[in-house]
């Protein structure tokens, strides 16, 4: 009665692969969660690290708002969102959301605000413009930083989606809520194999991701 | 032309970088900024583009006010090279070279081929095209800047401290590349340096700044050194500024000895026929004609000379086109006391004692005091 008897045992039962409990069906349901989350997280935090940096200011602002994100318990937001709008896909995205930003911004705003300032000050001095800049000059050096924050905030949604089955949703959780209450503990450890899998996954994207954006000539600090 | 019409900066604290500069900088030669640390000598070159805006005075390109354009536009017409060169690490040597281009429309090929042809005039070899910044030396990065501000063929240039972080020998062939990159463009030079010696070196003209930002002298380097303006001029030049200022006069003047020249298998009659010589040693040659080293005194009376027991030469200057700076170095170096003078190919082509340079120093001197040169034509220096 050990984990690996309950993964095997969980993985090869061909009833976890069809239908709307299946395997493929959730793992796919939770990807959707979680690129949502990401996507709106990276849509609020990315511009505004990005100008914020560029700028150097907002910095205090942005640690307040940070530090007040981290402390928010992404469980106890979930049960006030879903009382406030009832259940559904907002009520979900909201807490993953505010659990992902932070590190986004937070890594964005260093990253772009620890660039060499000669490069920039080279580049405006030969009439780039500030856009041009932000865009072409410290974006590109600032990549790799900017992709371990979104790397960080992803493996956390990643995580922290299982938290949809709670609020009858699909996904991974689905798994690990109901196996809890059934006491099918093979589903619960199954379930969370399939996370921590995925979790895997999404550090390899990162990776295979920053390998083709980032340019060979930026040496990489992370 | 580019005008500085009684320029002001002061910052909002109230710190007075510059105050009612004014200067006029000519077309097609290097103008150089120097002064201390505090002189506003590179707030006053960031507000040639404006990357500082002057709080008073208006600065005139060809007659025109800089704000009369787009400032992107107005930058995008002057090169800009700083300190540490500035490139963008993510960007291959070409790529870097071929910005302007490109922020002016340039297409791909016709910039890359551009930034190429550039990567030939300061010296890069081409194998640096695809490498990227952090694959060279802090100098060969300097040469990438140089190409950079190059490259959209800008009639100005602003140079803030371009190789103030570069090892001395770099250094040295940094400047030498420059004027001679100077010499075949002809662009309108600004160029800021705290290192005075590099100023005389490069300036057809040198603005001496003071604390505070205040004009102490803006002269010719020759006449800088000949007459500095005032006590903190006479002060930031340095103690050897008389020794600096023969690097202006040619050694073309000098006299040279040559008989005291014996190839090395020179006979004993070849030898004493030099009987005559006013130098008390003998410049031995080896048989291409390059100089071994002094005989020993004796060698005349004896007869003969000991290739073993040569007395070292210390270092040649070149006969014409060294300065008499560079003659008065050797003569210093040299044991003997006297300066051996090569020719181009490095073969011996005569001697000339301490006392002879002093002569054409003197000579020289009251030369240059009959004709006060003429400001703009003063551009003529020797270099070594």
């Amino acid at each position: 009665m050990n984990v690996i008897n309950f993964v095997n045992a969980f993985f090869s039962d061909s009833a976890h692969w069809h239908g709307y409990d299946g395997i493929p069906t959730r793992l796919w349901e939770h990807v959707q969660y979680s690129l949502e989350a990401l996507a709106l997280a990276a849509a609020i935090g990315l511009p505004i690290g990005l100008i914020t940096g560029h700028y150097g200011r907002g910095g205090n602002v942005l640690s307040l708002v940070a530090t007040a994100g981290r402390a928010l318990p992404t469980f106890g937001l979930l049960v006030v969102t879903t009382i406030l709008l009832g259940f559904g896909m907002l009520p979900v995205m909201i807490p993953l959301v505010v659990l992902a930003v932070p590190p986004i911004l937070v890594t964005t705003y260093e990253a772009v605000r620890s660039v060499d300032p000669s490069p920039v000050d080279a580049a405006r001095g030969m009439g780039m413009g500030e856009a041009g800049i932000l865009l072409r000059v410290e974006l590109p050096v600032a990549l790799p930083l900017i992709f371990g924050g979104l790397r960080s905030a992803a493996i956390q949604i990643v995580s922290t989606a299982t938290i949809a089955a709670y609020v009858s949703l699909g996904g991974l959780g689905r798994y690990i809520v109901d196996g809890l209450y059934q006491h099918d503990y093979e589903k619960v450890v199954g379930g969370a194999t399939l996370v921590a899998g995925m979790a895997l996954a999404t550090l390899a994207v990162f990776w295979a991701a920053a390998k083709v954006t980032v340019s060979p000539g930026v040496r990489r600090s992370n | 032309m580019i005008r500085i019409d009684s320029v002001t900066k002061q910052y909002p604290d109230g710190t007075v970088a510059v105050d009612r500069l004014s200067l006029d900088i000519p077309d097609r030669a290097i103008t150089v900024l120097v002064g201390p640390s505090g002189c506003g000598k590179t707030t006053t070159l960031r507000m040639i583009n404006r990357m500082v805006e002057p709080s008073e005075g208006t600065i005139l390109i060809d007659g025109v006010d800089s704000r009369q354009q787009p400032v992107n536009t107005l930058r995008r017409s002057m090169g800009y090279v700083i300190q540490n060169a500035g490139l963008f690490q993510h960007r291959t040597i070409v790529d870097n070279i071929a910005t302007v281009p490109r922020m002016l429309g340039w297409s791909k090929d016709k910039a890359r081929a551009r930034a190429r042809e550039l990567m030939e005039r300061v010296g890069l070899d081409a194998s640096f095209a695809k490498r990227y910044p952090y694959q060279l030396s802090g100098g060969q990065q300097q040469r990438v800047g140089v190409a950079r501000a190059l490259a959209a063929d800008p009639p100005v240039l602003l140079m803030d401290e371009p190789f103030s972080a570069v090892d001395p020998v770099v250094r040295k062939g940094l400047q030498d590349e420059l004027l001679r990159i100077q010499a075949e463009l002809g662009k309108t030079i600004v160029f800021v340096t705290h290192d005075i010696d590099e100023a005389v070196k490069l300036g057809t003209m040198v603005a001496v700044l003071r604390t505070g930002g205040r004009l102490a002298q803006f002269a010719p380097p020759a006449e800088l050194l000949s007459d500095p303006a005032d006590a903190f001029v006479e002060d930031f030049l340095g103690a050897d500024r008389g020794i600096r200022r023969l690097s202006f006069f040619s050694s073309a003047g000098l006299e040279l000895l040559t008989t005291p020249i014996v190839a090395i298998d020179s006979t004993a009659e070849q030898i004493a026929a030099r009987g005559a010589t006013a130098a008390p040693y003998l410049l031995v040659t080896g048989l291409d004609g390059r100089p071994l080293g002094w005989s020993e005194p004796g060698a005349l009376t004896a007869g003969r000379v000991d290739a073993d027991r040569l007395l070292p030469y210390g270092r040649p200057f070149v006969a014409e086109r060294d300065s008499l700076r560079a003659a008065l170095d050797c003569a210093v170096l040299s044991p003997t006391g006297w300066a051996v003078a090569v020719d181009a190919e490095g073969r011996a082509a005569g001697v000339v004692s301490q006392a002879a340079i002093g002569e054409a120093i003197r000579g020289a001197h009251a030369a240059g005091r009959e004709e006060q040169p003429a400001p703009a034509e003063t551009a003529q220096k020797v270099i070594r």
